[in-house]
């Protein structure tokens, strides 16, 4: 097993929203390879609190890469450096001995600090309330197998649904947009056969409500690079394309009441 | 409050019984169904399904998580699917034999008329998830998907990648954000329940503790519902998620709810073993990787080769060996137990000789590499980001870590807990496992509970509250549980002593994982009994939480949780000890067969332990619940 040494960290902390952040440095002299890079957070606060210092806040949770709490940005890279990985799931045997290394929260105008490495994603809740649902009251609904779904369909709606809600794609646009998670939950559900009668009425809904909050996307792509999920953006383009016809069809279907 | 265990089984027939309860029981009107505030606490699949039907209905709820979203909760961890008796394979399944599944893998210790409900809404579950767009894995024709679990010789499993959970809780969550959206739901996020309050025998209410500026609120309504999962955590390590905690269950026991069968913990056995001591959780991987993984380990306790260097000959595949009918599907307390054994016997796997191995060469070389990725990529990619290991070409190394609590509050067949108006769903109750839950069944029994019993079980309590005044938050009794609490937070903060909250939790889980883990005994469980206690004094003496209580304090949050898992400790062990049998997931090395195997005790242990808070950890009041069995018969469980 081997083991990393002489680990410096720079860390934002933040006493709360309103308050002036700064960059903390610790020393982390030695840290097993096999150690998560969380766990070496816990290590330092437990240190901390040792000391009769106050512990990082930071958000996290399942430590699986699925519940999507995990959020900070690592040298800059919104999970780090590790493709494909929240930062829950990177691993110490990522870095090297000597490494420095800058740990920040999500940055972005839609997610304000709460303290230290915690951010309110708040306004990602917000869209998925706006129209990220199928209306179905429960106890209504038919046999699971009386409309079959293509495989690549299913396959397709999976991909996008695999969104942990994070908040990386945000906190890695420069401009703060938030069109691969909406895109993501837009594709999930536009595709399916169950998610058709609301397609339009939930494409503009949801839309409008990310552009209440956050940034335009300008196609950079950084998105893509940074979700955990490896969502595509394609499904960007699969919203931006419901979204224009469910301005025409919206449209047409309100002049005919 | 004096603890009456009344069942509340209806009449009838097994099969009729659901069906009867819903034809005859009292409904609360649409219109009235407004006048009615219901408190939902926790978010994960019973609670997230419970609050949107019950907001749907048109009761005024408000649901708390002490998550930023619903959506985080640690039902969405889970990977490999859920059950139910649609029989699309034609494979012999139906509802019966999914109850008889359930009640056999729980070891005869769950409660009859519960898991034939179970079994019964368990098809309605899929319908109503496919409805709400859960994008389950799908054959050619479009038809769903099964696969098969342990416990069972049925494909009943729905599934979606190895990310089941994940897709069952967003759809949970999506419903529940159309009602937040709506307004028939208020969401308090970033709110954790400390006690709960009980004015005139029943339950009036909650007292919460803002997590983002430290203030303690009251909240007051005309029922109550916990759905915050299982203590899983009370043994440090364990697949749990880091906040998963029995708080809100311990606070509800501490005020009068009988806490049932807390000994009746799941080891899961297909965990990555600990690397080091730095490990703050353990990860599962699914079980559905029985389905194509062959487990072993090499005869020789001193082997040295690589396990590709292992000629098949210098290998014990044991659960074929043992179990040839179930072999690598055998149900998880008996699989959990044969890699005890292994380990113990010094035939472990890896640098700590702590795992064992689950090998797909097999299966690679049988169905080809593409099949195979196709199905677990995502628990393979998983393990490698953990491990550094790639399962295409290592096999990969498991061992069982604690993973699920059938125990948990004790609730009648509506639900609802020894206080009058405090439901409990999803895996805080104890209802629908037994001793031993089968793989796919704690999604199913968190639906269930939260989409189809207690939108039904509330209204006939509900219905005598009908124009009838509560007490509203003014209330002596609730500024009563306030100072409480608030006393308690201020008291973590002033010991100042010189250890965190998560050295003592590390302590107290192996404690609590040495005497009350996989294999427990008389002298084990009396020794934790002594040892609980004087570290608890440590704790108290000694604790150091750095912050203060005005803004987010984590050690803050994390010190209120660990002392409720001290007395909680107790409890388990106070359980195991009195429980002189082995079944399900307790067992007691005193109560084997020959073979090793647990042996069950019918003529003096056929009964759950429902345990009532006398004021005094060391001093629980045991009460009985006898369970009968009208259609099952009690029968060895056999896997062989």
């Amino acid at each position: 097993m081997s083991t990393l040494t002489n680990i410096t960290l720079k860390v934002w902390r933040q006493d709360g929203p309103d308050e002036q952040g700064r960059f903390e440095t610790h020393q982390i002299p030695e840290i097993p390879a096999e150690a998560s890079f969380l766990e070496m957070l816990d290590f330092l606060n437990e240190r901390l609190v040792a000391e009769n210092k106050e512990a990082i806040v930071f958000d996290h949770d399942c430590r699986e890469g699925i519940c999507g709490t995990c959020s900070l940005m690592i040298d800059g890279r919104a999970h780090g450096p590790q493709h494909g990985t929240a930062t829950c799931q990177l691993h110490m045997r990522t870095f090297a001995s000597g490494d420095e290394i800058v740990i920040e929260p999500w940055r972005a105008a839609a997610f304000p600090i709460i303290k230290d490495l915690m951010t309110d994603r708040a306004p990602l809740d917000r869209i998925i309330e706006a129209g990220g649902f199928i209306t179905a009251a429960t106890g209504g609904a038919p046999d699971a197998n009386l409309i079959p779904i293509p495989k690549p369909v299913a396959d397709a709606s999976m991909d996008a649904a695999a969104c942990i809600g994070c908040g990386a794609c945000v906190a890695a646009c420069p401009n703060g947009a938030a069109n691969l998670f909406t895109g993501a939950k837009i594709a999930h559900l536009n595709l399916l056969p169950q998610g058709q009668a609301e397609r339009f009425q939930r494409s503009e809904a949801m839309v409008e409500t990310m552009d209440e909050y956050f940034g335009s996307c300008t196609n950079h792509g950084e998105c893509e690079a940074a979700c955990p999920k490896e969502i595509s953006i394609d499904v960007i383009a699969v919203m931006n394309a419901d979204y224009l016809k469910s301005k025409l069809k919206n449209r047409k279907s309100l002049s005919r009441t | 409050m004096s603890i009456t265990l009344d069942s509340k089984i209806p009449e009838g027939p097994m099969a009729d019984k659901w069906s009867n309860y819903i034809a005859s029981q009292k409904l609360v009107n649409p219109a009235n169904k407004r006048k009615f505030k219901i408190i939902v606490v926790g978010t994960g699949l019973a609670g997230a399904s419970a609050a949107a039907t019950l907001g749907e209905l048109g009761y005024q709820v408000e649901a708390f998580t002490f998550h930023d979203s619903p959506r985080r909760a640690h039902s969405i961890a889970a990977q490999g699917g859920i059950n139910a008796a649609k029989n699309y394979q034609g494979d012999g399944d139906s509802v019966h034999r999914l109850f008889y599944d359930t009640v056999k893998g729980g070891d005869f210790r769950a409660r009859e008329a519960n898991v034939h409900r179970l079994a019964e809404v368990s098809v309605n579950i899929i319908d109503q998830m496919v409805a709400q767009g859960v994008p389950f894995a799908r054959e050619y024709g479009g038809m769903l998907s099964n696969r098969s679990f342990g416990g069972a010789q049925v494909s009943r499993t729905f599934y979606a990648r190895g990310q089941t959970g994940q897709q069952l809780l967003i759809g949970a969550y999506q419903q529940l954000a159309r009602q937040i959206g709506l307004g028939n739901v208020t969401l308090w996020n970033r709110t954790e329940m400390v006690d709960v309050v009980n004015i005139d025998g029943r339950c009036a209410g909650i007292v919460t503790r803002d997590l983002l500026n430290g203030e303690v609120t009251s909240h007051s309504a005309h029922a109550v519902v916990l759905a915050t999962g299982g203590y899983g955590n009370a043994f440090y390590l364990s697949t749990n998620a880091m906040a998963c905690n029995v708080t809100a269950a311990w606070r509800a026991h501490r005020r009068g709810a009988a806490f049932a069968n807390p000994c009746y913990t799941q080891i899961h056995p297909t965990c990555i073993p600990q690397a080091d001591d730095f490990q703050s959780k353990l990860t599962l991987m699914s079980e559905s990787l029985r389905n194509d993984g062959r487990i072993w380990v090499p005869k020789n306790p001193d082997e040295t080769r690589s396990p590709d260097q292992i000629p098949e000959a210098d290998r014990d595949y044991y659960l074929e060996r043992i179990y040839p009918s179930f072999g690598n599907l055998a149900p998880r307390d008996v699989s959990s137990r044969a890699a005890k054994r292994a380990v113990d016997a010094g035939q472990g796997v890896g640098p700590l000789k702590n795992g064992v191995y689950l090998d797909f060469a097999d299966a690679i070389s049988r169905l080809g590499l593409d099949v195979v990725w196709e199905r677990y990529s995502n628990l393979f990619e998983m393990y490698e980001r953990i491990t550094g290991e790639d399962p295409r070409v290592v096999p990969m190394r498991i061992y069982p870590a604690s993973h699920y609590t059938m125990g948990g509050l004790w609730v009648d067949y509506e639900l609802q807990t020894t206080i009058p108006g405090l439901f409990c769903a999803g895996e805080a109750n104890f209802s629908d496992h037994g001793a031993n839950r089968l793989g796919a069944s704690a999604l199913m029994q968190g639906l269930s509970d939260g989409y189809f019993v207690l939108p039904y079980t509330m209204a006939p309590y509900l219905s005598e509250w009908l124009n009838k005044p509560i007490p509203d938050t003014s209330h002596e009794a609730f500024a009563a549980a306030e100072a409480e609490a608030s006393d308690r937070f201020a008291r973590y903060l002033a010991t100042n002593g010189t250890r965190g909250p998560d050295h003592f939790h590390r302590e107290l889980g192996k404690i609590i994982w040495d005497y009350c883990g996989m294999d427990r005994n008389k002298a084990g469980l009396e020794k934790a009994l002594a040892e609980i206690p004087a570290l608890h004094d440590e704790f108290q003496k000694d604790l150091n939480v750095t912050g203060s209580d005005t803004s987010v304090n984590q050690t803050l949050e994390k010190a209120a949780r660990v002392d409720d898992f001290f007395e909680l400790g107790m409890l388990m062990c106070q359980d195991a000890l009195v429980r002189e049998e082995s079944c399900g997931g307790h067992f007691r090395s005193e109560h084997q067969t020959q073979e090793g195997e647990a042996k069950r005790d019918d003529e003096n242990f056929a009964h759950v332990t429902a345990w009532e808070w006398s004021g005094d950890m060391a001093a629980p009041i045991e009460h009985r619940e006898p369970l009968e069995y009208e259609v099952m018969k009690f029968q060895t469980r056999s896997y062989k």
